[in-house]
């Protein structure tokens, strides 16, 4: 018997998404991926100055927020051909470290955890057993930690206080008590985890505030600190109290020290230990099998992939030997298509267009009144969708890992592999038989999670090695923060074009920018959630959300069960969808095709 | 059951007496109020039940979610989340789909009237379909939530007048709440994002005293925009003695002096960066070597080029055409800020052009 299901809104998730899918004999069979929001921000950048654009598109996103902005300074700086100073390009790379340790960590533990936490069986637990799990799972096997006591009366004080917050309102609240389906057999932790689980969602709320500091010190507020064309804002002074100086490098390095210690001794080994439990999502919602990264975080100058410490590339069927380039030149390499979104293109609407000449015309042609159901063979989302040379790719920290792997990143590999063999161990042993878990269990929704989580060491890793290399060029007598050389407007081509690729916490990030007469003639952002969440190509492929949530198993569930939707933002979940980020919306320019110039990196 | 009041929540959680007391204590320094008022916050709060509170969101990048969960003094962070009972918000709550649904319908209904509608976003109304949520268009989802709302707290600059979407040429026709709603009472608490401790402060404002702040003409809370950034600014001494960076990173911009000619839009900008500073009073943009750019202003994406300082930016000039007062007064919508802006720095004004000559002979110099 075919059902349908519609879940919308997804939650615990930035921004709009609403998901439909197709239910036959108990698994879901089709499914349709809709971003119901549309801004136009890429329309309201023309004819700015690009110096200001960093502004305007950190707008896109307040969640991954600076992401955006670092992508449009190094875009127009590319098109003006601006080679910024070292400390500043160090500088970028710790905030942008910053941001993927912090933006993971809030993501698994405030926006994921819930889907396998389960909150009202972690109030019934015994604070005694929680106490003694997480000292066997803690690294150091230790009682206590700068993370606080894995004591009893450190659990047990948890429980009391959610006890409390819960009865204080048991029909509306926002853990949705008496309306999830909490205490359902898709809930596997045993209580006492869950409690742990619990006590760390409070802890992360706590610690994610203290990270962002580190953006706040170089880029002045967070969220949306600020960005410089030709370097940063901060200069730097060890002779003065007016900037950047040892106090606040001190401020910074004591930040760092901390972020380490919360990836590697909390996050990392409360991720593989949840999904211990859950070795049947390590084969659910692989979905897709060509990974893509843009790397990132340059160790030179931005524009040099081959010293970036996370590598640029493809890994095309899953094949974790070999790894293709990226090409963000040909035209025909990538496209984006708009068949099954709201807008269209003036050659017609199953071409596909690569950003720099890309050219959008808004087309909303879904209900104009309160609607039930979208998918089918009409548009239905507001995402675009963007290919590789026609082939659909996942983006994202698993991505990363498959790129870095095939690479032979050392620290990704050894990361890894680690990884596996302790979430091998536990499943076996939490579940009391062989579970099967490999290196190719990572494709999978439980995989994707445990690599957002490795990902968020690798980050903290390189927030200590850019804080150290700043330190030494500091040392070595170089202050310098900004290039002014081509600030002045009069400095500039009359037409130029430039782009970026960059690596955000959700993926791959591209920002085109068309410089004409010193002012935006077009500005184009292929973002990761964009990749991940669009609807079918002309050829009928589906992008990585359709295609993961596909095969999951659903028997017995009602389609308007929460047990039906917790089985679809699950896998959905593992992606950390980006919803504004996802939908933006093209410039109408580009009837004419310029020739194509643009500026190799620098 | 009888809802319980916020001390008893806080008791409930192990908090003591005196880490209560010292709460309010905070909170009243942080509403600027004298000390009576910390009694008057303490009975509040030891008495009336907590507000529930319904979070929308529209067209927005959840820049206003992320700043408020970066309250940053501790017990306000600890407490915001159950201080009040925050009963639907997409982007934190447990459930999805039609149980998320349920929770916010069954929470409108139960506490209709009662309830504090916050906004996060503007709504656009060029087309039904630019924002859906659950089938349904943010218009008339913003209707609906606000039908039973006692009062709106449109959160950040998208909710209190468009922001981004609804910079120039405005694709999708986006406005702010109170282009929308009428008859009921609207908190613009400005920002893009507001300050955590300003958002939280607000909420507090109102469980404590059963009314909204005092809001200035535009719908401001008075306590946390009196005051323009500049006027608060510790490098103001540095304007007063015309000692300004001239580019960034030279030798001036290493010794902190004022950003006002790198485009420093702190003269006409009503905030609280300066006396609050962001993130645990850690910086905030000027402190970080970067101009203000007007973020907690309408329309500040249309008053670029953000780099440019104020005389040349077409529309609100403050010192240089201080002298074209009646001309800025007849721009209506920006005639408040203008007006404030303009008489309270025109005795500056001579200073200011000696200091611009003195600036002129510096570069000829070759400075």
């Amino acid at each position: 018997m075919e059902i349908k299901v519609v879940v919308d809104p997804v939650t615990r998730i930035e921004g709009h998404l609403r998901m439909e899918a197709v239910v036959n004999n108990g698994v879901i069979t089709e499914a349709y991926s809709t971003g119901t929001m549309v801004r136009g921000i890429e329309i309201i950048v023309k004819d700015r100055d690009p110096r200001d654009v960093w502004a305007f598109v950190m707008r896109v996103c307040g969640v991954c927020t600076s992401m955006h902005g670092l992508a449009s300074v190094r875009a127009i700086e590319n098109a003006l051909g601006i080679r910024i100073p070292f400390n500043a390009e160090m500088v970028r790379n710790i905030m942008l470290a910053t941001l993927q340790s912090r933006d993971h960590l809030v993501h698994f533990y405030q926006l994921d955890a819930l889907d396998w936490v389960d909150i009202v069986s972690a109030l019934k637990a015994d604070p005694a057993e929680a106490a003694s799990i997480a000292q066997s799972l803690h690294p150091l096997n230790s009682s206590y930690t700068q993370w606080g006591s894995n004591s009893p009366g450190y659990f047990a004080d948890v429980q009391k206080r959610v006890k409390k917050f819960v009865e204080a309102n048991p029909k509306n609240n926002l853990f949705s008590t008496n309306r999830w389906c909490w205490g359902s057999s898709l809930y596997k932790l045993p209580p006492a985890v869950s409690l742990i689980g619990l006590a760390h969602y409070l802890q992360a709320l706590e610690f994610q505030k203290e990270i962002c500091k580190i953006q706040t010190i170089f880029g002045g507020k967070s969220p949306h600190p600020n960005y410089l064309v030709g370097g940063m804002a901060c200069a730097v002074n060890m002779q003065d109290p007016n900037a950047i100086n040892m106090e606040r490098l001190s401020f910074v390095s004591e930040l760092i020290g901390k972020i380490q210690s919360f990836a590697n001794e909390v996050f990392l080994p409360d991720a593989i230990a949840i999904m211990a439990f859950y070795p049947e999502w390590a084969h659910i919602g692989g979905g897709l099998h060509n990974y893509l990264s843009y790397g990132d975080y340059p160790m030179t100058s931005y524009g040099d992939f081959d010293y970036c410490l996370q590598k640029q590339g493809i890994v095309m069927n899953r094949d974790l030997t070999h790894v293709e380039p990226f090409d963000p030149i040909a035209l025909d390499g990538l496209q984006e298509f708009v068949n099954n979104a709201w807008y269209k293109y003036s050659a017609g609407k199953n071409r596909g267009l690569h950003p720099s000449v890309g050219e959008t015309i808004l087309d909303y042609t879904g209900p104009t009144e309160r609607f039930d159901w979208l998918g089918g063979d009409k548009p239905y989302s507001w995402i675009k969708t963007p290919r590789y040379k026609g082939e659909p790719m996942e983006v994202g920290p698993l991505a990363r890992l498959a790129v870095n792997y095939a690479s032979g990143h050392e620290l990704t590999v050894e990361l890894t592999d680690k990884a596996v063999a302790t979430w091998s161990s536990l499943a076996d042993k939490f579940n009391g038989k062989p579970c099967g878990i490999t290196r190719n269990s990572f494709f999978s929704t439980a995989g994707r999670i445990i690599a957002r989580a490795t990902d968020a060491a690798e980050a903290a890793e390189y927030l200590g090695l850019c804080y150290n290399k700043l330190i030494d060029n500091i040392k070595a007598g170089d202050e310098s923060m900004f290039n002014g050389s081509k600030w002045q407007p009069d400095t500039w081509p009359q037409d130029c074009m430039g782009f970026s690729l960059n690596e955000a916490p959700r993926g791959a990030l591209a920002h085109y920018a068309h410089i004409t007469n010193k002012k935006i003639s077009n500005y184009q952002m292929v973002v990761p959630t964009t990749w991940n969440a669009s609807p079918r190509d002309p050829n009928s492929k589906r992008s990585a959300f359709e295609e993961s949530v596909i095969g999951t198993p659903v028997a017995g569930f009602a389609p308007d069960s929460p047990e039906m939707a917790l089985s679809i933002v699950r896998t959905l979940h593992s992606f950390d969808p980006c919803m504004a980020c996802a939908v933006h919306l093209y410039d109408e320019n580009g009837t004419v095709v310029h020739k194509i110039d643009i500026n190799t990196p620098q | 059951m009888k809802e319980k009041s916020v001390y008893e929540h806080l008791r409930g959680k192990g908090y003591s007496r005196r880490d209560f007391l010292k709460f309010c204590g905070m909170m009243a320094a942080v509403m600027g109020l004298q000390q009576s008022g910390v009694a008057q916050i303490a009975e509040a709060l030891e008495t009336k039940p907590r507000v529930h509170v319904i979070w929308q969101h529209f067209q927005e990048c959840t820049c206003c979610s992320e700043s408020f969960v970066r309250a940053s003094h501790p017990l306000v962070g600890k407490i915001l989340l159950e201080l009040i009972s925050l009963d639907y918000d997409d982007l934190l709550m447990a459930a999805s789909g039609f149980a998320a649904e349920a929770t916010k319908e069954g929470s409108m209904e139960e506490n209709y009237g009662k309830y504090i509608l916050c906004v996060e976003g503007a709504v656009p109304t060029g087309s039904y379909g630019y924002c859906t949520l659950g089938g349904v268009s943010a218009l008339d989802e913003l209707k609906r939530s606000a039908e039973g709302a006692a009062a709106i707290i449109a959160w950040g600059n998208c909710a209190c007048s468009g922001c981004i979407q609804a910079a120039h040429p405005n694709p999708t026709g986006a406005k702010p709440v109170h282009k929308l709603i009428t008859g009921k009472p609207i908190v613009n608490v400005q920002g893009c994002p507001p300050i955590a401790d300003v958002m939280a402060a607000v909420i507090v404002y109102y469980t404590t005293f059963g009314r909204l702040p005092e809001l200035d003409n535009m719908g401001r809370p008075k306590m946390f925009y009196r005051n323009r950034i500049h006027d608060t600014c510790y490098r103001r001494a540095f304007y007063d003695a015309g000692l300004f960076v001239q580019s960034f990173d030279d030798e001036n911009a290493k010794k902190g002096y004022c950003l006002y000619y790198m485009g420093c839009k702190g003269p006409n900008t009503f905030n609280s960066c300066g006396s609050m500073r962001w993130n645990d009073c850690i910086s905030y943009p000027i402190q970080s070597g970067h101009p203000c750019i007007g973020c907690a202003e309408p329309g500040y994406f249309d008053q670029e080029p953000f780099y440019s300082h104020l005389p040349s930016v077409h529309g609100i000039g403050i010192e240089a055409t201080a002298d074209k007062i009646g001309a800025a007064a007849t721009v209506a919508t920006l005639a408040g800020v203008s007006i404030h802006a303009v008489v309270t720095n025109i005795q500056k004004r001579k200073l200011i052009r000696n200091e611009e000559n003195n600036v002129k002979t510096d570069e000829s110099d070759g400075n």
